[in-house]
């Protein structure tokens, strides 16, 4: 199935192309195509159990790490195709960040889980890392909160600071696209209403794919909206005529709260 | 529909407090011969600790001063040969077990083969180190005797390893692959240091084992009244002098043998103690 693309505008980050996936003899994905717009930030909603973190984890080869799941088709970024064999995947994980549904961060100090990236991609002097380390807490709105302690375990932390603190690890590598698996649905609204304002402060320089659950929150933070269903991708749109003005009779029951 | 009829709860609550009271007499038995053992050792073995115990060598019945220098010297040495040899195999066999083969068939074979190598009896690995080692080479060592224990430790740290790293949520793994570090150093600096509280304990507890292995000493290094001087040669320690002590007719032997029983008791108590204090996560 085929969808047109939403905006005439945007140049394409990432597009799929007839994208299957399957893991081992269950395929969930079927001849998907999609667009992310640079520096917009798309919203990726559906049932559970649709392909919406499936797809999301085809677009850094995260997948790979489980033996039995496999992808075929396209994914170009910047027009080259990352599921090449030849793709540096490691390079790629670099442009491509991510931030996961449960904070992880690693069991390390705050200051090394975010030079953690920083340290293995670039070389830096002691000087400059501790100053990159302290922009990314800064760009993820969490410096203020733990300035004083940098050295402390990153498992001491809330769940939200923790989450933020997985968003600053991710954005100190200065990659180019962030996917984000649903990455508010573990902790609380407070700590959501500060991750949705971070996202919005990401736009013109990530190019987001978020996967969420929350409708309200797909509305709010993103740009354009794709709904996904049974593996298959039904509709996508700017986000404002995607929930104001459904094309497809399966988005409008979903959307309207009749199913799923 | 009828009413709900109640059952009566009394035999439910009996239930209860029977499985209560067994479950607490078990555990107070097992914790009653720990107190008994560590009571009768401490009580016996508590006379012959003194100066010379520690610092003056073996001696002939009767004669003074008499201590265990030698056997403690050399315990020590080949226990630490047993660890550089036995820890870094077993972790890395582990790692693989977890790491790089999980899931696959080569994997469930190798854990099978760990499964029952743990469950071989120790004279058993003496006697094969015996015939790899010492037959070979015509002579018992001490470096022949630190690799029966490691043998014996490999298994147990393999075991330990795996364990624990496949506790660690796939989740953390992810999220490193994700920030486009390689394998190794996901496994290195993530996964291994998320495990290591419950890897030093199984570390601890393998050390705790071949720390008290006779058996396989006695093939291996066997025994020397003499300060080891060098691995290459038969090496003095403390589990094969206890025997020889504890079975000899001269009552100083046996009181001797009694102190160095106290002493690897207290010795593997401190250690786990130690383990389980010093390294326990400051987050919890």
């Amino acid at each position: 199935m085929t969808v047109a693309a939403q905006t005439n505008d945007d140049r394409t980050k990432i597009s799929t192309r007839n994208l299957n996936f399957s893991y081992g003899s269950q395929q969930a994905l079927f001849d998907n195509n999609l667009d992310l717009a640079e520096g917009k930030v798309t919203a990726i909603i559906g049932p559970s159990g649709c392909g919406k973190s499936t797809h999301l984890r085809v677009l850094n080869r995260i997948f790979e790490l489980y033996r039995d799941q496999r992808a075929q088709g396209e994914v170009l970024l910047d027009g080259k195709n990352i599921l090449d064999r030849r793709m540096d995947v490691l390079e790629l994980r670099k442009r491509v960040g991510m931030i996961f549904q449960k904070p992880t961060p690693f069991p390390m100090s705050v200051f090394d889980n975010v030079a953690y990236g920083l340290r293995m991609h670039y070389r830096v002097s002691r000087s400059e890392l501790g100053e990159r380390v302290e922009q990314a807490l800064r760009d993820a709105a969490l410096f203020d909160e733990v300035k004083d302690k940098l050295s402390q375990p990153g498992m001491a932390l809330s769940g939200g600071q923790q989450q933020r603190l997985c968003i600053a690890r991710a954005i100190a590598v200065e990659p180019e696209v962030l996917l984000m698996d649903e990455p508010t649905s573990a902790i609380d609204p407070v700590a959501t209403a500060r991750i949705e304002e971070l996202m919005a402060s990401f736009k013109g320089k990530y190019t987001v794919a978020i996967v969420t659950h929350n409708m309200q929150q797909a509305a709010r933070i993103s740009d354009i909206t794709a709904f996904f269903f049974k593996g298959y991708i039904v509709e996508v749109n700017n986000t404002t005529e995607f929930f104001t003005n459904p094309k497809n009779k399966q988005t409008e029951d979903y959307i309207t709260g009749r199913f799923g | 529909m009828n009413a709900l009829r109640p059952r009566p709860s009394t035999g439910r609550r009996m239930a209860d407090q029977s499985v209560r009271i067994l479950a607490v007499g078990a555990s107070l038995l097992g914790i009653f011969f720990l107190a008994w053992i560590l009571l009768e050792v401490s009580r016996r073995g508590i006379g012959a600790v003194n100066w010379d115990f520690f610092f003056a060598p073996p001696a002939p019945p009767g004669f003074a001063p008499a201590g265990l220098s030698a056997p403690i010297v050399g315990t020590l040495l080949m226990t630490g040969l047993s660890v550089l040899i036995g820890v870094p195999v077993g972790v890395l066999s582990g790692v693989f077990l977890s790491e790089v083969a999980r899931g696959t068939r080569l994997a469930a074979g190798v854990r099978f083969c760990i499964n029952v190598l743990m469950g071989v009896p120790s004279i058993i690995m003496g006697l094969f180190v015996y015939t790899i080692l010492v037959l070979p080479l015509g002579q018992f060592s001490g470096f022949a005797g630190a690799v029966s224990l490691a043998v014996i430790m490999l298994p147990v740290v393999a075991r330990t390893t795996d364990d624990m790293l496949t506790l660690v949520p796939n989740a953390l793994r992810e999220s490193a692959l994700a920030l486009g570090a390689p394998r190794w150093r996901v496994t290195f600096d993530v996964v291994l240091r998320a495990a290591k509280t419950g890897m030093i304990t199984g570390v601890v507890l393998a050390i705790a084992r071949v720390s008290g292995e006779t058996a396989p000493l006695l093939f291996t290094s066997l025994n020397s009244v003499y300060m080891p001087t060098s691995l290459a040669e038969p090496t003095s320690n403390l589990t094969v002098t206890i025997f020889n002590y504890a079975m000899s007719p001269y009552a100083d032997w046996q009181q001797m043998a009694w102190g160095a029983s106290l002493l690897i008791t207290v010795s593997v108590l401190g250690v786990t103690i130690f383990a389980r204090t010093a390294f326990r996560e400051r987050t919890k």
